[in-house]
């Protein structure tokens, strides 16, 4: 249950998708002009991350990781197909995206012509990638965290968007120097909201000694989780102190 | 250039400042800011990405007659992850601590808004050889903006520049060094990237403005 909640606030505010490792920034871009719109995209993103990661998971698992293969019995055991996760995971977005379209034109056509180009582009959105490769080099444990980290990084895009739209809709009535108009103010304001997110990276690795103890009784718990932690860090190049902190860490326990 | 026509000339010219992939088209944003902190990923970047649009480019436009419409986006993106499945496993053999500080951003080569947006406008409307042109141009366009976005994010973050110091040494306190400066730590982080591709995004448009948006 920790894991649980420990991933998802991770994955909301620390490894936030578009401030930590700008994933999905191309429609984050595009699409945050108005509130309403950045609404409709990014709850379709929370829904396409929330059930193709798990898929890509089960893949994986069962398909193409290093003896994966097992299941079919001993003599696949040797088998990694890991070289075909690319054309796999990019084919299971592609088919739940177009799923995703047909559903919502059928049940909800007011929906869908309000989010009109944007549905289709959800696929090439490497936010959505993005997120089952990180689950993959992550080394997710179970199917629940892997939803769990769909889902958490989903409503971490969806915030994003979100604040970046709202933004962007008060900003038209300030006094902004003209070159910098539209793309470039955005690209500023989203590095100051990048900025402001990484004070979040102390949340969960503590910022005191008391909190630095609780963490360490965690990593106790779930050795695994903590590995995934420094590599974690190691990926997106985050807060280099925490990196140090958390290998630190790995020492004292060797 | 003699050996191009001048409309094919353009092609190159073109996205490298006035139709730039990243600054005005708003494409390709996402690896242009996550591996720029050193300059030697980004060029690995840019070559990567010019491979995958080239040679991509000219596949697109030579099956373009026969791809169905409706399912283009799918044939297009399985043409893409094999180049970048090419691109990952090459890496992976002859540069492997390069290909980790890399990461997924290899594989999200696939969902790089560029080459489906150049497919889409472009590759499927246009013969081999001016697809091929088009493909080099609009890379050469990303991998400047990387190129320069590295530069400075290494330059003045670790005072290096492909690894090598440029600056002197910050703990002997030779070159630079010995007068006070001191590294950038800020240039290192994330955010960081977005603030200086939007100073090249002033710069660019306060010398042409017919660039500037509305707001």
């Amino acid at each position: 249950m920790l894991e649980h909640i420990e991933l998802f606030f991770r994955s909301i505010f620390i490894d936030n998708m578009v401030f930590a490792v700008f994933l999905g920034m191309c429609s984050y871009l595009a699409v945050s002009k108005k509130v309403a719109t950045a609404v409709g995209l990014g709850a379709a993103v929370i829904f396409v991350l929330a059930v193709t990661v798990p898929l890509n998971w089960l893949l994986d698992r069962y398909l193409l990781q290093e003896g994966a293969l097992s299941w079919l019995g001993p003599e696949y055991a040797d088998y990694n197909l890991s070289f075909l996760s690319f054309i796999l995971f990019i084919a299971t977005i592609a088919t739940m995206v177009q799923l995703v379209e047909i559903i919502v034109e059928k049940f909800s056509p007011s929906l869908y012509n309000s989010l009109g180009i944007f549905l289709p582009l959800i696929a090439v959105n490497c936010a959505i990638l993005g997120g089952s490769l990180f689950m993959q080099s992550r080394q997710i444990e179970t199917f629940g965290l892997a939803f769990n980290y769909g889902l958490s990084s989903g409503i971490g895009w969806f915030l994003a968007i979100l604040a970046i739209a709202a933004i962007r809709e008060k900003i038209r009535y300030s006094n902004v120097p003209p070159p910098l108009r539209g793309l470039g103010i955005t690209f500023i304001i989203t590095g100051l909201m990048g900025i402001g997110f990484q004070s979040f990276g102390g949340m969960l690795t503590g910022g005191d000694d008391a909190a630095e103890e609780a963490q360490e009784t965690v990593n106790l718990e779930t050795p695994k989780v903590e590995e995934k932690e420094t590599s974690t860090k190691e990926v997106t190049e985050n807060n280099s102190e925490i990196d140090e902190k958390e290998i630190s860490y790995n020492d004292v326990k060797k | 250039m003699g050996l191009l026509s001048k409309k094919d000339a353009n092609l190159i010219k073109d996205p490298l400042a006035d139709n730039n992939p990243i600054t005005i088209q708003v494409l390709g944003i996402c690896s242009a800011l996550a591996i720029t902190a050193e300059l030697k990923a980004s060029v690995v970047m840019a070559i990567a990405v010019m491979f995958v649009l080239g040679l991509g480019n000219v596949v697109i436009s030579a099956m373009r007659n026969i791809i169905p419409s409706k399912i283009r986006i799918i044939v297009q993106l399985i043409v893409v992850a094999t180049l970048v499945i090419i691109v990952d496993q090459v890496l992976k053999a002859f540069a492997y601590p390069l290909s980790k500080t890399l990461s997924v951003f290899v594989g999200l080569i696939i969902t790089n808004c560029i080459i489906m947006g150049r497919f889409e406008a472009f590759a499927l409307g246009n013969g081999l050889w001016r697809s091929f042109l088009d493909g080099i141009g609009n890379s050469l366009g990303y991998g400047i903006i990387l190129v320069i976005v590295g530069f400075f994010r290494e330059l003045l973050g670790s005072g290096t520049l492909f690894g090598f110091p440029v600056l002197g040494d910050p703990i002997e306190k030779t070159g630079l060094y010995s007068i006070g400066y001191e590294n950038n730590g800020f240039m290192i982080i994330p955010p960081a990237a977005l603030i200086v591709v939007g100073i090249i995004i002033w710069v660019q448009r306060s010398r042409n403005p017919a660039l500037v948006e509305e707001n």
